[in-house]
């Protein structure tokens, strides 16, 4: 190859980078605008749901006036509006391509030993089809009638109808052309993903000297793989209902004063198709949180990961059952009983692995010698609210309990717990431990330790008094609680729930502020700020293209060496850490 | 309310500013690496790295926020008790808040102590300069002892919970009282089977005129069906509900008889229960009184009318933009007064002349 072919222009190095670590940064950055959008969102509702007749200046100022009452008050379809986009956006631009595609992208290669992704373009691509997805998401919000308005989950006949909500019209199009690129791009990344981990490990590496956050995201891109082709052909045949008249979802309908054209479909069937990705979607979300953590967690508390094959393992059950729970989602929608049954049996199953994870999580902190980097901080939360979160769905998971608060903000509460908050938790706790390798300084720890504790009191603030109003009956996406007096008490605990969101939401200016100031300004890094053992750190710490400026190096142990002691309670190595590079000493056993 | 929040906000803002002051204070070094290339960096004292210091700061602050954080939970499980749900006001339902009650003691008893293990440990075992954690990468014995306690527990919950599901889907029984309960964007109707017990087909494609469910009029069972905007049930007797929508999806959502089913066009669903006490039985209970008179501490202040308890069918799916207002009254009566309502409200022959 001839020398200026090495030669990086601005857009083959800033815009259509092939390089993995370039990608990854394009995910995060494009993914955190995408967080501020959602997160903003959720505060406009809070703010409507916990003053309904009054007007704000923050609402009028960021609402279109089409949006609003007279009296500068937002109106009800597009307070649904709100809370669609806002799930929309953070479970799949957020928490998907977010959070895994940012770490996938960066890590994968670099922690099994690889030059780059088993293919670069399709990285590229990947990562422009995500961005073509969340602009048209974003384009969306501007339409006329509105933004798609039927809940994330867009159950038709709602989505299908416009007659049914304005914003089933051009808002829910573009919806769907949007998903459907945005599942293109994650198929496209996934493969990418597995093949890279099954066949580009270096010499060494082998599948149980994998690093957790390794087989988190590898087995992350497997669900994914399996499951979002399923949401592909749900949209597909929802845009054929909208667009082509057929009746797959709809059926026997009379709606603004006509019966219109369509019969023998079912909305059930989209429910089945729907929920086959929603649930596994979860685990997609959560589980790469909880491979960043294992990580972190062991590093920081300067010891082995409790129970390394037993977290794999838990992982593998996890993603397994992942597939076989969906219909949890759907105990009362007239689907036969018997089936649900078996759901509520496969769902209960689901609590076995978590529970192990989580007293692993427990375990691996007791003894340790813990040091608290904002990366760790954020990691502990996460275990926090993976259990508070998690056990909660042990009420959800069962048929006959489900019944009665199915739909209400006890739900809400559950899943913002186990897999909002958890996975952004997960997320903040790997951009702060691996930013040094991204951007080749160190974020502020001080201010993370601001980020963290506001954070930490704002979340368990919002979303714990969440399940008694729950409880109390209160059914989700309600514009206003004003017309039952049933909910007038439940009035106060809205009001402080909101403040603690707007409190969280602020809380995440800090961070903002000290992720774009340390990319310029933070201390430059050390190769090996956080004393780690995995191949990332091995890395210089300014990029270079195949990652190792010589031969990659080879991998002789496990990624969890730590505190690892001879006979004589002395460290083997005189660190209390060993990196996988070295090799074995004499008369040393392999852990 | 408001005046904390905008306190909260400033505070937050007082120590972002703080500290990108600090942040802008960093002094600039000047660094000559290999070939003699320069760069330019900027260093301060702040160590990015947690220290022995910050290890025992953080550590004691998150025994601080386990504190607070227990307080949180038992000021909810307290003082919110009184907003709840009274117990069930369906003789189906006490199984339900039985088995309710067993799993919130369960889950609440495992989410005190892992959460105190959680953040104990991290207080306990904060890093200090010189000590060496323990390496203690695996332990069969204690993966056994939590992979099996979960799972005999569960294996109860599930048993317990499928029995229970079992017991309230099985809607089998010539006696019930058969309802239609019909939902549309934004309201609900019903029609109860009549002297037959049987209720005619109905479809959208019928809707015409009064005739808003879509009753099939053609057909011998629909003429003693009755059409009624209320719902009113006799107390101890089984109901069974098939559920309509003419629209898009609904949810008929019974919070009291811990009873809910969607409501899914093209299609018909069931649900079924037996109330256990009328409309003023169930004002009398304890429950129902402390919650009716928190509700009206609320309205007193906000100069509404005082509330009296009735029972309530709420659309629990979202179905449009009134989605959050979508309800009917339930009346629960002797069977006397069931009757005597029932009988004065018209049949189908009557209502459109058949």
């Amino acid at each position: 190859m001839s020398e200026h072919h090495h030669k990086e222009t601005f857009v083959t190095k800033y815009i259509f980078s092939l390089d993995h670590k370039m990608i990854s940064k394009q995910f995060l950055v494009t993914g955190m605008i995408m967080g501020v959008i959602g997160v903003l969102m959720s505060l406009l509702f809070r703010l409507q749901i916990a003053w309904p007749e009054q007007s704000f200046s923050i609402i009028e100022a960021f609402l279109p006036e089409r949006f609003q009452s007279e009296t500068g008050v937002m109106k009800p379809d597009i307070y649904l509006a709100l809370v669609t986009i806002h799930g929309t956006i953070m479970v799949f631009f957020v928490l998907t391509a977010g959070l895994s595609g940012t770490f996938s992208n960066l890590l994968i290669p670099l922690q099994i030993g690889a030059r780059d992704m088993a293919s670069g373009f399709m990285n590229c691509l990947s990562f422009w089809l995500f961005f073509i997805s969340s602009v048209i998401m974003v384009v969306s919000l501007f339409v006329q009638a509105g933004p798609a308005s039927a809940g994330w989950t867009i159950y038709p006949p709602l989505s299908a109808l416009p007659q049914a909500i304005p914003g089933s019209g051009t808002g829910m199009t573009l919806w769907l052309v949007s998903m459907a690129i945005f599942i293109a791009q994650s198929l496209i990344g996934s493969l990418n993903y597995i093949v890279t981990i099954l066949n580009l490990r270096t010499k060494g590496m082998t599948m149980t000297r994998l690093p957790l956050t390794m087989w988190a995201l590898f087995i992350t891109a497997i669900i994914g793989v399996v499951s979002f082709p399923v949401l592909f052909s749900a949209a597909l045949l929802l845009i054929f209902d909208r667009s082509f008249g057929t009746s797959f979802y709809l059926s026997d309908i009379f709606i603004g004063g006509e019966v219109l054209n369509y019969q023998g479909g079912s909305p059930v069937l989209f429910e089945h198709l729907f929920w086959f990705l929603g649930h596994p979607e979860v685990y997609i979300v959560l589980l790469p949180a909880l491979g960043l953590t294992s990580e972190i967690i062991s590093t920081n508390s300067r010891k082995p990961i409790f129970g390394y094959r037993a977290m794999i393992g838990s992982i593998m059950a996890i993603a397994f059952l992942s597939t076989i729970v969906w219909g949890h989602h759907m105990f009362i929608s007239g689907m036969n009983p018997f089936l649900g049954s078996v759901f509520t049996f496969t769902t209960l199953l689901i609590a076995i692995p978590s529970a192990v994870k989580a007293f692993n999580y427990i375990t691996t902190l007791w003894k340790g010698n813990l040091q608290f980097n904002p990366a760790m901080l954020f990691s502990i939360g996460l275990v926090s609210t993976f259990i508070t979160g998690g056990l909660t769905g042990i009420v959800l998971g069962d048929s006959a309990l489900d019944i009665n608060v199915h739909d209400t903000y006890f739900v809400v509460a559950h899943f913002h717990l186990v897999m909002g908050v958890s996975a952004i938790y997960g997320m903040y706790a790997g951009i702060y431990h691996w930013f040094p390798k991204m951007y080749g300084r160190m974020m502020n720890k001080t201010l993370g330790y601001v980020h963290f504790w506001i954070t930490a009191i704002a979340a368990y603030g919002v979303f714990f008094p969440m399940h008694f109003i729950g409880l109390a009956g209160l059914p989700r996406r309600y514009y206003t609680n004003t017309n039952f007096p049933l909910f007038d008490d439940l009035a106060n605990v809205n009001q402080v729930m909101t403040i603690f969101a707007l409190i969280g939401g602020v809380a995440q200016i800090v961070f903002l502020v000290n992720f774009f100031m340390s990319i310029y300004k933070g201390k430059v890094a050390s190769q090996n700020p956080w004393r780690s053992n995995t191949l990332e750190w091995t890395t210089p710490v300014e990029h270079v293209h195949g990652n190792w400026p010589g031969e990659i190096p080879e991998v002789f142990r496990w990624p969890y060496d730590y505190s690892k002691v001879d006979e004589n309670g002395e460290y083997i190595f005189g660190e209390d850490y060993i990196m996988q590079t070295v090799p074995l000493k004499a008369g040393e056993e392999e852990s | 309310m408001l005046a904390l929040f905008y306190f909260f906000v400033a505070v937050a803002f007082a120590i972002g500013v703080w500290q990108v002051n600090k942040l802008l204070t960093y002094r600039v070094i000047f660094n000559e690496i290999k070939d003699g290339k320069k760069t330019i960096t900027l260093e301060n004292d702040n160590n990015p790295i947690a220290t022995e210091k910050d290890n025992n700061l953080q550590g004691k602050l998150f025994l601080i926020f386990l504190i607070g954080f227990y307080l949180l939970m038992g000021y909810c499980l307290i003082f919110l008790q009184d907003i709840m749900l009274p117990d069930s006001a369906s003789i189906e339902g006490e199984d339900y808040d039985n088995l309710y009650r067993i799993t919130f003691w369960l889950i609440g008893v495992v989410q005190f102590i892992t959460q105190a293990l959680l953040y104990f440990f991290a207080y306990k075992y904060r890093g200090v300069k010189g000590t060496k954690a323990t390496f203690f990468a695996d332990s069969h014995k204690l993966e056994l002892i939590w992979t099996t306690i979960p799972t005999v527990v569960l294996a109860v919950l599930i048993l317990y919970g499928l029995s229970i599901w079992n017991d309230v889907t099985d809607l089998e029984g010539d006696d019930a009282i058969l309802v239609e309960v019909y939902a549309k964007q934004f309201a609900w109707e019903a029609r109860y089977a009549g002297r037959d017990n049987e209720l005619g087909r109905g479809n959208v494609r019928n809707i015409e005129g009064a005739n808003s469910m879509g009753i099939d009029l053609t057909d011998a069972k629909s003429s003693d069906d009755i059409p009624v905007r209320e719902l009113h049930l006799p107390v101890g007797k089984k109901v069974v509900f098939k559920f309509r929508s003419q629209d898009v999806l609904h949810s008929a959502y019974m919070p009291h008889f811990r009873a809910q089913m969607n409501c899914v066009p093209g299609m018909v669903t069931e649900f079924g229960f037996t109330p256990k006490f009328t409309t003023e039985e169930m004002r009398q209970q304890k429950d129902v009184i402390r919650k009716v008179a928190s509700v009206n501490k609320v309205r007193q202040a906000n100069g509404d009318d005082a509330y009296e308890f009735d029972y309530l069918l709420l659309c629990n799916k979202i179905c449009g933009p009134s989605h959050y207002n979508m309800q009917m009254k339930i009346v629960v009566e002797s069977e006397k007064d069931y009757l005597i309502w029932l009988n004065q409200q018209k049949t189908a022959k009557e209502l459109f002349k058949l």
